[in-house]
């Protein structure tokens, strides 16, 4: 039984490829893509719990990307992954909605435990929602 | 700019104003004096010749005198009257009573013969009609001899006129005392070495000169027997030059001579001359003392704003060399960040696979997952590489931010732990505790510490230690960071330049000579101040204060 879904979004073809079998074998549902835009075409499709997005990509970059994401589906969770140090563009994310920042190379472990917060943050807000609306439906 | 080219501008400056103010001071001076010893001279010279002329007039007047006495006296008596003796003495005691000067009278017929004589001497009877004089005086009508000494020792010369009385002649002659005449002469004698004298044609003296009694002498002068009228010359004469004025007296037979030493006439002139040196020298002194102090100040100010300009031109380069290393290590961090991600999960990922049984039971697991396990283990040593690297490729405005000073020297010191073990150099530290946090950029404070220490190591060399201390003064508004080596100290002319931008002491290529320049900027921008202290062969300690939190 698989955890909870995760969509990796980076450029880099080897790292993703073997970062998402990684994660498969921790059961999770895991899915990969190369590019921000085809991330947000699977979005439409999938409510992925969890995003693990590579801050710099050619086309779209993390922060675009995120902000797009945010749009379509306010619940789902991102983590940005940096290349660099450069602590603006994670500050940047996490103002506009990003659950976190990790460093390149990550530590799998790290990554897992920040991932597992985001899942249980964004179980608490459906929660939430639902409780709500379950509100609204018995008032 | 390097100080001896200073030097050279200094000098150059120094030359062109002295030039500009020394050449016409002095062609100023030596115009005027040259003007003044020209109209000087020509003073002195025409006051010779005027003394000249006057004595000459004086002289010529006497006897022109003496001359018109013994022709009233031979015009107003007969010579039947003179030859009388007694009548004779009346009218010579006459004269006498007047004038000094005569000392005989006597009367000389046609034929020569002395028929009266008046006087002392015993001349009666003589007859002159072999003598030079007595052709002269009848065919001239007057006569002057020279001076001679007469037989009481004195010098006397002669006078003599002639009168005609119907068909004879006679002639009246006079002996005259010269001490009138010598004094007229000796008016002349000017100054402390002036000399006048009288020369006849032959150049024989008729008057005794001021500093000799040679009466009737070779006269000590240059040959004037030719000269006629007035002149004054300057004439070389016993290795000395000497002017002498001539001037002919006594109807050209005679010539005054004034001697004068130019050196005394000019006295006034040599004074002028001094005056005029000395007034050079000081104003030349006043310019070269004004002109060395202006052209200080001036280099002075030149170093200053040149090195305001070095820090300046030093902290543009620094800042613009420091945002393209950032830019570079921000690209290579990226570039290096991928490919250690694809080998750190690519390791990860053998790691996950080993898991699988079939493997596990495999003869070379163990070495598998070691060697794995080392993999992981460095790629987190390049990731600490590059992750630091990256932490010095910010942008050089300093940042607001909360630092932890003692946390920020722990980075730093990190960043060169393995070159001072290297070098066996102890790191020692003792922070103080709960040191107040201060507002900061630590991203250029760890700069700045890391050139202070980077210098310790390359100070101490080999086996030696470094000291970092923090703590609080002033009041505890400053925390004070301290860092001291053991190397061999800075001796003092360095000190004193060692926060100059493009100074250092390294090897050329080695050092930009802007680390401290840079780094006392940066402290300086970040409100605190840095000093350093140094005792040749103790060491030295780099003190860096900056302000707490709560200002």
């Amino acid at each position: 039984m698989n955890e909870f879904s995760v969509l990796v979004v980076d450029d880099e073809d080897d790292f993703r490829e073997t970062f998402v079998k990684r994660l498969k074998r921790r059961n999770l549902d895991v899915s990969g893509v190369e590019s921000g835009e085809k991330a947000l075409e699977l979005l439409d499709e999938n409510p992925f719990d969890v995003v693990i997005l590579d801050v710099k990509m050619p086309g779209m970059d993390g922060v675009d990307v995120l902000r797009e994401m945010k749009k379509k589906r306010p619940l789902t969770e991102v983590i940005m992954l940096t290349g660099h140090a450069s602590v603006e563009s994670g500050i940047e994310g996490m103002k506009l909605g990003a659950f976190d920042y990790i460093m390149k190379p990550a530590d799998i472990n790290e990554l897992m435990d920040k991932m597992r917060q985001a899942y249980e943050r964004k179980s608490i807000h459906e929660e939430k929602i639902r409780q709500a609306k379950m509100k609204e439906l018995t008032d | 700019m390097e100080e001896k080219d200073y030097n050279k501008l200094r000098w150059k400056i120094i030359f062109t104003t002295l030039c500009f103010s020394l050449i016409p001071l002095f062609a100023l001076g030596f115009s005027i004096y040259h003007q003044f010893s020209v109209s000087y001279t020509a003073k002195i010279r025409e006051d010779l010749r005027t003394l000249a002329e006057n004595r000459r007039s004086a002289i010529d007047l006497f006897f022109s005198e003496r001359i018109s006495q013994l022709t009233t006296l031979a015009y107003t008596h007969s010579f039947d009257q003179l030859k009388e003796e007694g009548y004779l003495d009346k009218v010579f005691n006459i004269i006498q009573t007047r004038s000094k000067a005569f000392v005989d009278l006597g009367v000389i017929g046609q034929d020569g013969n002395h028929v009266a004589y008046s006087g002392p001497y015993e001349l009666k009877g003589v007859n002159y009609k072999k003598e030079a004089w007595f052709a002269a005086v009848m065919s001239r009508g007057v006569h002057i001899s020279d001076v001679f000494m007469g037989f009481r020792k004195f010098p006397h010369f002669v006078i003599a006129v002639m009168r005609r009385e119907g068909s004879q002649s006679w002639i009246l002659r006079a002996t005259i005392d010269t001490y009138i005449f010598d004094a007229m002469v000796r008016a002349a004698q000017v100054g402390k070495a002036g000399d006048a004298f009288v020369i006849n044609r032959h150049n024989m003296l008729q008057t005794a000169p001021r500093f000799s009694d040679e009466l009737l002498g070779k006269a000590d002068c240059p040959d004037f027997s030719a000269s006629f009228g007035t002149s004054v010359e300057e004439i070389e004469w016993n290795g000395e030059k000497t002017l002498f004025a001539t001037t002919a007296i006594a109807d050209n037979k005679w010539l005054l001579v004034i001697k004068e030493d130019p050196r005394e006439a000019l006295t006034p002139l040599l004074r002028a001359r001094y005056m005029a040196i000395w007034i050079f020298i000081a104003g030349a002194s006043i310019i070269v003392l004004g002109t060395i102090l202006v052209a200080r100040a001036t280099i002075a100010r030149l170093i200053q704003t040149d090195r305001e300009k070095a820090v300046l031109n030093a902290s543009l380069v620094q800042s613009s060399k420091m945002a393209a290393l950032g830019k570079l290590a921000a690209g290579i961090a990226h570039e290096v960040n991928n490919p250690l991600a694809v080998i750190k999960e690519k390791a990860g990922w053998i790691m996950d696979l080993l898991e699988v049984e079939d493997i596990a039971k495999s003869v070379n697991y163990k070495e598998v997952k070691a060697a794995i396990r080392k993999i992981d283990q460095h790629v987190e040593r390049a990731k600490k590489v590059t992750h630091r690297l990256l932490g010095f490729g910010r942008r050089m405005e300093p940042v607001h931010e909360t630092v932890d000073i003692n946390k920020t020297l722990n980075e730093t010191i990190e960043f060169f732990e393995n070159e001072a073990h290297y070098r066996n150099i102890d790191v020692k530290t003792d922070y103080l505790e709960n040191l107040p946090l201060t507002t900061s950029d630590s991203g250029q404070l760890q700069q700045v510490f890391l050139n202070i220490f980077d210098n310790a190591i390359d100070a101490i060399g080999k086996n030696g230690e470094i000291d970092v201390k923090t703590g609080l003064v002033s009041n505890d508004n400053e925390i004070a960071i301290t860092i001291s080596d053991s190397g061999p100290g800075i001796p003092g002319e360095t000190l004193d330049r060692i926060f100059d931008p493009f100074f250092t002491t390294k090897k050329v290529g080695d050092a930009t000579g802007l680390g401290l320049s840079i780094s006392y900027g940066i402290i300086e921008k970040l409100g605190g101040r840095i000093t350093v202290e140094s005792k040749e062969g103790h060491g030295t300690t780099f003190t860096v204060y900056l302000p707490t939190r709560e200002r």
